[in-house]
């Protein structure tokens, strides 16, 4: 297996750096199976990053997320811009495995020097994305692409973890998404900066774009209302007016200094799920967590202690340990 | 600390559209625990070497039931060479006579499956040959 022997992530620093594709790949996937090193392979490039736009791409499974990637990495590296793409597919909880499918949609980018796609797995990360997800396109960062693309799961109404990931959110709904619309009003709909109606074609598209834009009248008011725009990813129709509403979204950020605050947050949200794992790391560690754990989960299953009675007990017997 | 996962391309070259097997093996591999990026029918030598690349995948397994396995195997390898991933393993199955698998893996092809293999089969080569891809 790759990196079985003593190959570590900063090994392959020199090529990454001097822009070789094969390195970015191998880097990806040391960030990504937290290879040995690779906490010092991202220190080294940390300080490249922060030049790329990340775009997120989320909405429903089968809305047409991945082929409308595909239109939008092709046009912006037509317009001379090195683009990443992070499509992101569900692992599966049972087996651990994934089948990975979104490049099946952008086979014409097949061949394209300035696109770079890389398929990855949830590996158990919540949110529609994976845990590595933002790391991953950090790294595509650091290495020089100027555009990143980050394409969700399918998603409900809750995975909405890619508005933290991104700078401009593109929420994809479809015209049969309808009665759906209602009940994403407090999910999809808050995180959504650029909102798409695909499949425009067919029936009840205009009826849903104008149910969305009254929707979003009643947005609280942050000085961005997102635009609707209605697209027909297949025909490649309508993705001028989503690069054109992203762009527009940007340089709102960029003259609100949202871009500059989104950022901080992103980075603060960062620390806080960092420091969160760190933590239960320390606790599992500790020598007594593992019976202790048992020994609580069969007390709390007879009913003797409650749930928050035992984690409480459970922390301070740990925490005398660490 | 890592948590590495075998990783493996699952691509159909060429121009016959029969890709039930590509899928039931691919459907295999996920099961197996493995990631499994799938890339579809009527793929090139060329835009499959750059997706194995960019996925840095450990394995490249290649369904082909149209004949024209001597040029596809050879050419894949090739280019993988040309491009410094010659540790990726490349396997395949399709409907492959038995003096062209053995002149196949004289050019450093893998193990390679024909009609009536268990997808169990396919499953233990992968592990074993990800294992000692180094």
């Amino acid at each position: 297996m790759k990196g079985a022997g003593v190959v570590t992530a900063t090994d392959f620093l020199e090529r990454f750096l001097a822009g070789d594709r094969l390195a970015l790949a191998r880097a990806i996937s040391a960030v990504e199976d937290e290879a040995d090193g690779y906490r010092d392979f991202l220190r080294e490039i940390y300080g490249r990053a922060g030049k790329a736009y990340l775009v997120g791409i989320t909405g429903p499974p089968g809305a047409g997320k991945s082929t409308l990637v595909s239109h939008l990495a092709e046009r912006y590296a037509a317009a001379g811009r090195d683009v990443g793409v992070v499509a992101v597919d569900p692992t599966s909880p049972f087996t651990g495995g994934a089948l990975l499918g979104d490049r099946i949609r952008m086979n014409e980018l097949a061949g394209n020097e300035r696109i770079f796609i890389r398929s990855m797995a949830t590996r158990g990360g919540p949110g529609g994305l994976a845990k590595a997800t933002g790391e991953v396109a950090l790294t595509m960062d650091a290495f020089g692409l100027d555009l990143v693309l980050i394409e969700t799961v399918g998603v409900g109404q809750s995975e909405l973890d890619v508005a933290n990931s991104a700078d401009t959110t593109v929420v994809v709904v479809v015209p049969e998404s309808g009665d759906a619309v209602q009940a994403m009003k407090a999910g999809l709909m808050e995180i959504a900066d650029v909102l798409v109606v695909n499949k425009a074609d067919r029936e009840g598209a205009e009826q849903m774009a104008r149910e969305l834009r009254v929707t979003l009248e009643l947005k609280p008011e942050d000085g961005w209302r997102p635009p609707v725009v209605m697209s027909v990813a297949t025909e490649g129709r309508g993705v001028d007016e989503i690069l054109e509403a992203v762009a527009v979204h940007r340089s709102h950020l960029e003259k609100s200094n949202g871009l500059t605050t989104r950022r901080r947050a992103r980075v603060r949200r960062q620390l806080e799920e960092l420091l969160e794992y760190e933590f239960k790391c320390v606790c599992a560690a500790a020598p007594a967590y593992e019976n202790l754990l048992e020994l609580l989960t069969a007390e709390v299953q007879q009913g003797l202690l409650t749930p928050y009675e035992a984690s409480a007990r459970l922390f301070k017997e740990v925490s005398r340990e660490i | 600390m890592g948590r590495k996962r075998i990783r493996v391309l699952v691509a159909k070259p060429g121009l016959d559209g029969h890709d039930r097997g590509a899928k039931v093996v691919a459907r295999a591999l996920r099961d197996a625990g493995m990631e499994v990026i799938y890339t579809g029918l009527h793929q090139t030598p060329e835009a499959i070497v750059e997706a194995a690349l960019q996925e840095d995948v450990d394995v490249v397994g290649l369904s082909i039931l149209s004949g024209a396995h001597m040029t596809m195997f050879p050419r894949v390898r090739e280019l993988l060479r040309e491009k410094g991933a010659e540790h990726v393993v490349i396997t395949g199955g399709g409907i492959l006579p038995e003096d062209d698998i053995a002149e196949l893996q004289k050019v450093g092809i893998g193990r390679l499956f024909t009609p009536g293999t268990t997808t169990d089969e396919i499953v233990k080569y992968i592990r074993e040959a990800a294992a000692s891809d180094n």
